[in-house]
């Protein structure tokens, strides 16, 4: 099978700036063109999604004085999925005294991800990772402090060191809290205008330049037309995919699939975070997976039962019958091993037949030692929320028992291909956060999420815009224009044709068949064949899906199916691409393990030599396979090893 | 917990096609719920069954499914977000109903939410209300260092308690006067408990409390009923807190 079209002649242009990494972005920032303060009140922005990125750029970009459009597709902008993260944010400010610096924090973190990021974005995203701390502080967001007042942190998967700020299990709400309100201040100025309950269908270029977005109003659902100087794209990730997965349920790639349409390049498309502490399925009908924070694993302890099929009680498993196998396999990092590690060897148990519960798909994670050295009442404080969700979903109390977790798809590393400026290969239109692929290779650590989403909208994008800005009139194209006509043509076209099918099965039913497609060929752990096999069966079914699909009701109106049914076709178009993406790249590197590169220990085994570079791909229509580019990554400060956490 | 592995469960579901629907409730049965599903994951087999018997779907606002995002706002059995304490619908099982139990299905009830379409209702007020005053006014990149200003371990665990609010509105919907003054009172109260909200502490509660009402919210009679259905437990003592700040600011 052809995995690519013959490569074109695209140049890349990552615009890394030169000089010594420690002062690439002072220097940057130094040399990159800026709009005058009275200027900046005629160019408009659209920020499309609300999240850590969006409103963090949104509120950020009014207060410089830019007019800017905010969209979301919740009812509030407070409801975008950011609100979900539980553990926390990292950053290198050493208040634990335990010898954190920018270069550790920096290094760390392009080794968490397995040697496929650029040097000089991880640096800088270290580098910024302080102010994000001080900003929302400043904003009223209550850390977890200690009784002198001073902020405490924790430790988080995949560090030796304690550099992760908290607000309980819930510190994505509150980040978001704080940038939602820093977003209400900026549209009470009325310098941001917000649009909730609106989607983005579609990007209008004009000569390849995006100058404006196709949205649907969804409560009415009138089509609306918005032209604007620039477009940010901070609409988050695609792990829904998978059909299950920790996303929200509204959590989706159209956005940004619609941009890739239009000439962005999307990269790493296959780089998926399996997070290895989920709550495991329960039965067919179940619509999405909760997280349990990776915080757990710093006083849980996994394991599973030495012997296969073993149906006691955990609790009546004695000690030398259970096997820490976290513990035992990587003696140093144990049971903080990277989410990749930790998930790829939850899957081994399982194979292996040691997995517990009716499933046999989970491993325990074992609170009880915690509960004997630091007393129950410690515990309740540090995890008492998520110990309450747990009880709630499955109805067993994990002070006393237990508490059975598998992995289950999380975040996406890959996303739109951007440059050092969050610019991606289509002029004036931006990527940030969980969209952009940039910052987090083939491997995302803990608590470098919320990092990055804020770093890119409170302090990478206000800086960054401007360099795009200041080289074009502002107001060139306005909603008249034959190129608004014709995508909005296009999308009261697609609407229609879903309406008409009437066929027979449920939108859900091709959601979950793509799901489980993904889930067995392009999941945890992928093969050649495996993937062959996914691209021809997606393949199929998207064909049938455009034949054969249920979708209910009226084009205007308040139609939740009708979005849903439009995400969903996007969702097999990206499953094929990443299939395609998994199988152009046959080294094993952090969340992508390919069976055929494994160490003689099973190990993901990476291959530099042929591989360190970012995959990026080209759309050249439906039915025409994506040309494949490649971005070499150059390594000038950090040694390249395999990852080793025993 | 039920004992029935495998429940039916009589709906009776609130229909209404668009705001000017005078609307109705529709009934609805179920067969072989299993109690490990959760609520909405019910209301997903119901419109997987309209589906396939091509009739349109009953629309409901959802989005993270585990009790943060705010987004779901239905009244079950006439308790905003349903029998289990301090949780939000969507963290709801089947497990908490009998078999052959009827379950009555609503949106939030209020005048300042509008309802949109069956159970969906409009709760931008609250963004408003936000709007207002809830924030601290600094623009991105004038922080200090975050420790700069130390904050007791107290008055910071006292603030999250408040800063938890997931903006859902079931302390509305709860409320014989339909009153958001526990939404709003957690918000002041968060902002009073931080030294970084004392600047327009008194500008802040006026703005909020005015912006309440203008938007068609009842006053706080005390009833406590808010208190008594928040999905994540903020005590009814946000609103004397903000009664406080409220006399406060007009010296």
């Amino acid at each position: 099978m052809e995995v690519a079209s013959k490569k074109s002649t695209f140049k890349w242009d990552s615009k890394i700036p030169t000089g010594p990494l420690t002062e690439k972005w002072k220097t940057h920032k130094n040399n990159i063109k800026l709009v005058n303060p009275s200027n900046k009140r005629k160019y408009n922005i659209i920020v499309v999604g609300t999240g850590l990125a969006g409103a963090s750029a949104a509120a950020s970009l009014g207060e410089l004085g830019y007019n800017v459009k905010a969209f979301c597709i919740q009812d509030s902008a407070r409801r975008a999925h950011s609100i979900a993260a539980q553990g926390g944010i990292n950053a290198a400010k050493n208040y634990a005294n335990d010898g954190d610096s920018v270069w550790r924090l920096f290094y760390d973190t392009i080794k968490g991800g397995d040697y496929r990021s650029r040097e000089a974005n991880v640096y800088r995203l270290a580098e910024v990772s302080n102010s994000i701390i001080d900003q929302c502080v400043a904003q009223g967001v209550p850390f977890a402090r200690d009784y002198g007042g001073m902020l405490v942190n924790r430790s988080f998967g995949g560090a030796q060191l304690s550099r992760t700020f908290y607000a309980r299990g819930q510190t994505g709400q509150q980040l978001l809290l704080g940038a939602y309100s820093s977003l209400m201040k900026t549209i009470k100025s009325g310098k941001v205008k917000m649009f909730t309950r609106e989607e983005m269908l579609d990007l209008v270029t004009v000569d390849g330049v995006s100058k404006g977005i196709i949205s649907r109003n969804l409560v009415t659902g009138k089509i609306n037309r918005h032209a604007a100087d620039a477009v940010l794209l901070c609409t988050g990730g695609y792990g829904n995919v998978f059909y299950l997965s920790t996303n929200a349920k509204n959590s989706n790639v159209t956005a940004a699939w619609r941009c890739y349409r239009k000439g962005a390049l999307f990269g790493n498309p296959s780089f998926t975070q399996i997070h290895p502490t989920c709550i495991p399925v329960s039965g067919e009908y179940q619509s999405k997976l909760t997280l349990m924070s990776e915080s757990l694993r710093n006083d849980g302890r996994v394991w599973v039962p030495k012997a296969k099929n073993d149906k006691r009680h955990p609790n009546d498993i004695p000690e030398d019958e259970r096997d820490y196998y976290l513990e035992r396999i990587y003696p140093s990092f144990g049971n903080l091993v990277p989410r990749d590690v930790a998930s790829r060897n939850a899957k081994n148990v399982c194979d292996e037949g040691r997995g517990v519960g009716p499933s046999g798909l989970a491993v325990y994670l074992d609170f009880r030692d915690a509960i004997k050295r630091d007393s129950e009442q410690a515990i309740r404080e540090r995890y008492g929320n998520l110990f309450e969700m747990y009880e709630k979903i499955t109805d067993e109390n994990p002070y006393k028992v237990p508490m059975r977790i598998y992995p289950a798809v999380h975040y996406t590393m890959g996303g739109l291909w951007v440059d050092y400026n969050l610019m991606t290969t289509v002029p004036g239109l931006f990527a940030l956060g969980e969209a952009n692929f940039s910052d987090h290779g083939a491997n995302r650590l803990g608590a470098s999420a919320l990092m990055q989403g804020l770093a890119d909208g409170y302090f990478v994008i206000p800086y960054t815009v401007g360099d795009y800005l200041s080289g074009i009139t502002p107001g060139d194209v306005n909603t008249d224009h034959e190129a608004f006509d014709q995508a909005e043509k296009a999308i009261v076209g697609e609407i229609e044709k879903l309406l008409n099918i009437k066929g027979e099965k449920t939108i859900l039913d091709f959601h979950r068949q793509l799901g489980k497609i993904m889930w067995d060929k392009v999941g945890m752990s992928r093969d050649e064949k495996g993937l062959n096999e996914a691209i021809a069966e997606i393949s199929a079914l998207r064909k049938e899906f455009w034949e054969n699909v249920f979708v209910p009701g009226e084009p205007a109106t308040y139609n939740k199916y009708l979005e849903y049914a439009m995400r969903v076709a996007d969702f097999i178009e990206l499953g094929e691409l990443m299939a395609r993406d998994a199988l152009a790249r046959p080294e094993s590197c952090g969340g992508h393990f390919r069976e055929e590169s494994k160490t003689p220990e099973g190990e993901a085994k990476r291959d530099d030599e042929n591989y360190a570079y970012v995959s990026a791909w080209e759309f050249k229509g439906v039915d025409t396979p994506p040309v494949h580019h490649e971005e070499p990554l150059v390594f000038e400060n950090v040694k390249l090893t395999q990852r080793s956490y025993k | 917990m039920s004992t029935h592995d495998l429940i039916t469960v009589h709906l009776k579901v609130w229909r209404q096609n668009g705001p000017n629907d005078r609307g109705h409730f529709e009934d609805y049965t179920l067969k072989d719920i299993t109690t490990h599903m959760s609520f909405l994951e019910m209301l997903d087999v119901l419109n997987e069954n309209l589906m396939k018997e091509k009739k349109t779907p009953v629309e409901f606002d959802h989005d993270c499914r585990e009790g943060i995002c705010g987004s779901c706002n239905l009244v079950i059995n006439g308790i905003p977000h349903g029998p289990q304490m301090r949780t939000a619908a969507c963290q709801l099982h089947m497990r908490h109903f009998k078999d052959n139990e009827t379950i009555t299905i609503e949106p939030w009830r209020a005048k300042a939410f509008p309802i949109i379409k069956d159970l969906v209702v409009d709760r931008n007020a609250f963004d408003r209300i936000m709007e207002a005053g809830g924030y601290v006014t600094m623009a991105t990149g004038n922080a200090p260092d975050a420790n700069a200003v130390p904050i007791s371990k107290v008055e910071a665990d006292s603030a999250m308690d408040y800063a938890v609010c997931i903006g859902c509105g079931a302390c509305v919907a709860s409320c014989p006067n339909s009153s958001a003054s526990l939404f709003t009172g957690a918000k002041i109260a968060q902002l009073a408990k931080l030294p970084q909200g004392a600047p327009e502490r008194k500008k802040r509660v006026i703005a909020m409390v005015e912006q309440m009402e203008k938007e068609g919210f009842g006053d706080c009679s005390n009833y406590g009923e808010c208190e008594a259905v928040c999905p994540v437990g903020i005590s009814i003592s946000a609103i004397a807190t903000m009664r406080t700040e409220y006399v406060k600011a007009l010296f």
